[in-house]
């Protein structure tokens, strides 16, 4: 195993018993995985594909994009998503896509309705109505479980990690190695410090740390690097950067990118309009639990988007008034 | 990531900024004890509060009742009296590091009990039927339990509370007012007041010591080679001699002739105390090492988390209400075997405070997420001792029971803060 792949996730891919890494494998020096430097921005460029909710709405039909000339079937498509919390109704109709190799920003004000959103697609709330299709073909999630089955991993705003267990348990929750009845403990700790090494944590003393001794990048760490530990399809942060420095952002920036780059579909949730125009290919923009406009990161501007998050319009884009 | 060991000074000094340098240090005693005084400050206390209750309220008792209080046959009678509180204990600390409690697991032992001696004695069923059933008791109280909770989410304290006072009503009616049912089944009987062949409590205590060490070493090892983050070989050893040390003493002291008359040889390790340690390493076992002992530690944590992790929170909560009622039945029918007879008052008074308290002060956390099956047996002791050693001086009842509910108090005010010291110190 070289040393740029160290932090790739094998989880799935081997089975329980055999580890992909043997005591006596040898191993490249601790490269960091992601080079020095500011996130890449690989965005294609692309005029003609922007479609508004409006537009959408003249033809009863679901947002599309084609990215230029292949016909890429969407990881995750979401149409005519409707969810209410009693009698207060959080998403109207939201229509959403996300592409392999791509990182779709999801933005919108604080109540916009993105976390609920994000939950909808974690498994976590059921839609009361709308079509949920995945890499195609409908789908039907009744818990977190059928997600993380489908390759769908989520990195949730409220971290949801349990204090009392360590980084290492909190990493393989739900999804422990076993050998025979027992727990692989020593497969999972090393997997762990790879991962996490794989993801620049230096900051750590220790992978046996309760979570409840880290700080607040530490644990948003701990939460991305149990996104990125399996082999899955769909990524999805809920503002991973919330609670971090400058440093951290931009290493959390890196990883989204680099998991894009790699074919995975992310999605990202952020308020900060740099990281989404550094990282995003397209933009999301929620307003008021209506998705009003699905767009390419490059035919927009800052002050659109701004506009379209405050007042769910931007010139003729968003809804129409 | 690099998995040799770096040498010599240069590796040294790239091993204090690599990733993970706590992992790759080599830990020394004085480190490991700097850490654990650390974590004691911090607020984890683990045994501490019960090794140090131990010591204490032994020299306490000793020096009131010098004569008494350490005497072959008081010491033997202290481990029977704490079989039941242990096993029920045993099986409340998987309810407790949920969260939850079970305010009917003492009665839950009385009518399992009950059940198992008309069984015997009404209708003359073999000792194993009669224990089956008893045992099928506590499996359908604690389902029912756990359904209530887990499912229809009442706060597990009121279920159980009504369950509290709906068994002893049942239990009545079996035995009847003022009835008793007496135990004389052989096999019963032998489990609180039978003692094995000295020899083989000698092999037994023996065989665990080794194994206790040997699984100790083994895990170090591994973790060693694969260069996992471990504890000090010294410490391990020391661990290691420690336990043994307290199984040989155990094994020496009931060993001892403890019978009235110089005639004859009564003495052993009772047939409770081997029934006890093997519960003691299947529950060590499942909650350590197992994915299911995993999320119960995950559930109690976060509940949420756990859920979303796709854990099925609802099946853990009926389970380890099923557990604690099911250690229940096992207690009820040592509690019998000691007795010789079943009451209706059986598993009530403080038998459940004992329990309660006896995990607490093991150190299992009434707030969830924080306990050990060793818990029970280390603050199961404290609670015999408490027991026996009022016992001796002739307390009044009404002082027994003020004594062990502050007790019980005292406990929880230490775990109480122990959690708050860990939240201001960040753990
Ligand atoms: N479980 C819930 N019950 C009731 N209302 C909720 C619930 N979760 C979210 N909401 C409401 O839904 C709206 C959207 O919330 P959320 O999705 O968290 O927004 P965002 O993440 O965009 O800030 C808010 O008005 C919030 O009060
Ligand atoms: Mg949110």
């Amino acid at each position: 195993m070289n040393a740029g792949d160290a932090w790739e996730p094998a989880a799935r891919a081997s089975g329980p018993q055999a580890l992909p890494y043997g005591p006596a494998a040898p191993s490249g020096p601790a490269d960091p995985p992601f080079p020095d430097g500011a996130a890449r921005v690989s965005r294609p460029a692309n005029a003609a594909d922007t479609l508004t909710a409006h537009d959408r709405s003249a033809r009863g039909d679901a947002a599309r994009w084609e990215p230029l000339g292949m016909a890429v079937t969407p990881v995750l498509d979401l149409r005519g998503i409707d969810k209410s919390f009693g009698s207060v109704k959080v998403l109207h109709d939201i229509a959403f896509s996300a592409y392999p190799g791509e990182v779709t920003a999801l933005v919108g004000d604080n109540g916009a309705g993105k976390t609920t959103l994000v939950k909808c697609i974690g498994g976590i709330h059921p839609p009361d109505a709308g079509e949920y299709r995945f890499e195609g073909r409908p789908v039907r999630l009744g818990s977190p479980r059928d997600a993380a089955a489908l390759g769908i991993e989520v990195v949730h705003q409220d971290l949801a990690l349990c204090e009392n267990l360590d980084i290492v348990q909190n990493l393989f929750l739900g999804r422990e190695r076993r050998r025979g009845i027992a727990l692989d403990e020593s497969g999972m700790e090393e997997l762990a410090r790879r991962t996490l090494s794989g993801l620049s944590v230096r900051t750590m003393g220790s992978v046996r740390q309760k979570i409840s001794t880290l700080s607040g990048g530490q644990r948003q760490t701990v939460a991305i690097a149990r996104a990125v530990l399996w082999d899955s399809k769909l990524v999805v942060l809920d503002e991973p950067a919330a609670a971090l420095g400058v440093a951290q952002t931009q290493q959390v920036l890196e990883i989204v990118r680099r998991l894009a780059d790699k074919g995975l579909a992310v999605v990202l949730i952020s308020h900060n309009m740099n990281d989404v125009f550094a990282v995003s290919d397209r933009i999301a923009a929620l307003y008021l639990g209506r998705m009003v406009a699905q767009v390419r990161t490059a035919d927009v501007t800052h002050r659109q988007v701004v506009e379209l998050i405050t007042s769910g319009v931007s010139g003729d884009l968003g809804l129409r008034r | 990531m690099s998995t040799e060991l770096p040498e010599g000074k240069d590796a040294a000094v790239k091993l204090a900024d690599s990733d993970f340098a706590a992992d790759r240090r080599e830990h020394d005693v004085r480190s490991a004890l700097l850490d654990y005084w650390g974590r004691i400050r911090a607020g984890e206390l683990g045994a501490l509060p019960a090794i140090l209750g131990l010591a204490g309220l032994i020299l306490l008792f000793f020096a009131l009742r010098p004569n008494t209080f350490l005497s072959n046959q008081n010491i033997a009678n202290l481990f029977t009296q704490a079989l039941p509180i242990v096993i029920l204990a045993m099986g409340l600390v998987f309810v407790l590091l949920l969260g939850e409690i079970d305010l009917s697991a003492g009665v839950a032992s009385g009518v399992c009990a009950a059940v198992m001696a008309k069984l015997i004695a009404d209708s003359g069923q073999p000792w194993y039927v009669a224990v089956i059933s008893a045992l099928a008791v506590g499996v359908v109280i604690g389902t029912a339990i756990g359904w209530l909770v887990a499912v229809i989410r009442i706060p597990s304290f009121v279920v159980s509370l009504a369950f509290f006072l709906g068994i002893q009503g049942i239990t009545l009616k079996l035995i009847g007012d003022g009835g008793t049912v007496p135990v004389r089944d052989d096999f019963i009987v032998a489990l609180a007041n039978k003692n094995m062949p000295v020899w083989l409590g000698w092999t037994l205590a023996a065989v665990c010591a080794a194994g206790y060490a040997a699984t100790q070493l083994l895990r170090w090892r591994r973790q060693q080679a694969r260069n996992l983050h471990s504890r000090p070989v010294e410490l391990v050893i020391a661990q290691s001699v420690v336990v043994a040390a307290a199984l040989l003493l155990g094994t020496y002291l009931l060993s001892q002739d403890r019978a009235a008359s110089p005639l004859i040889f009564l003495g052993g390790v009772p047939w409770g105390v081997p029934l006890v340690g093997v519960l003691l390493i299947v529950c060590t076992f499942v909650l350590a090492r197992t994915p299911y002992g995993r999320h119960i530690y995950a559930v109690g944590g976060n509940a949420e988390a756990a859920r979303r992790a796709g854990i099925n929170v609802t099946r853990i909560r009926i389970s380890v209400f099923i557990i604690a009622s099911g250690f229940a039945a096992v207690s009820g029918i040592v509690a019998a075997s000691r007795l010789n007879s079943v009451t209706p008052d059986a598993g009530g008074g403080n038998t459940l405070l004992y329990a309660v308290g006896a995990a607490v002060i093991g150190g299992t956390s009434l707030f969830g997420g924080r306990g050990k099956a060793r818990d029970a047996v280390l603050g199961g002791l404290v609670i015999a001792i408490i027991d026996n050693g009022l016992g001796l001086l002739g307390t009044k009842a009404y002082l027994s029971f003020l004594i062990t509910g502050i007790v019980l108090l005292f406990a929880a005010s230490i775990d109480a803060l122990a959690r708050r010291r860990r939240s201001n110190t960040g753990r």
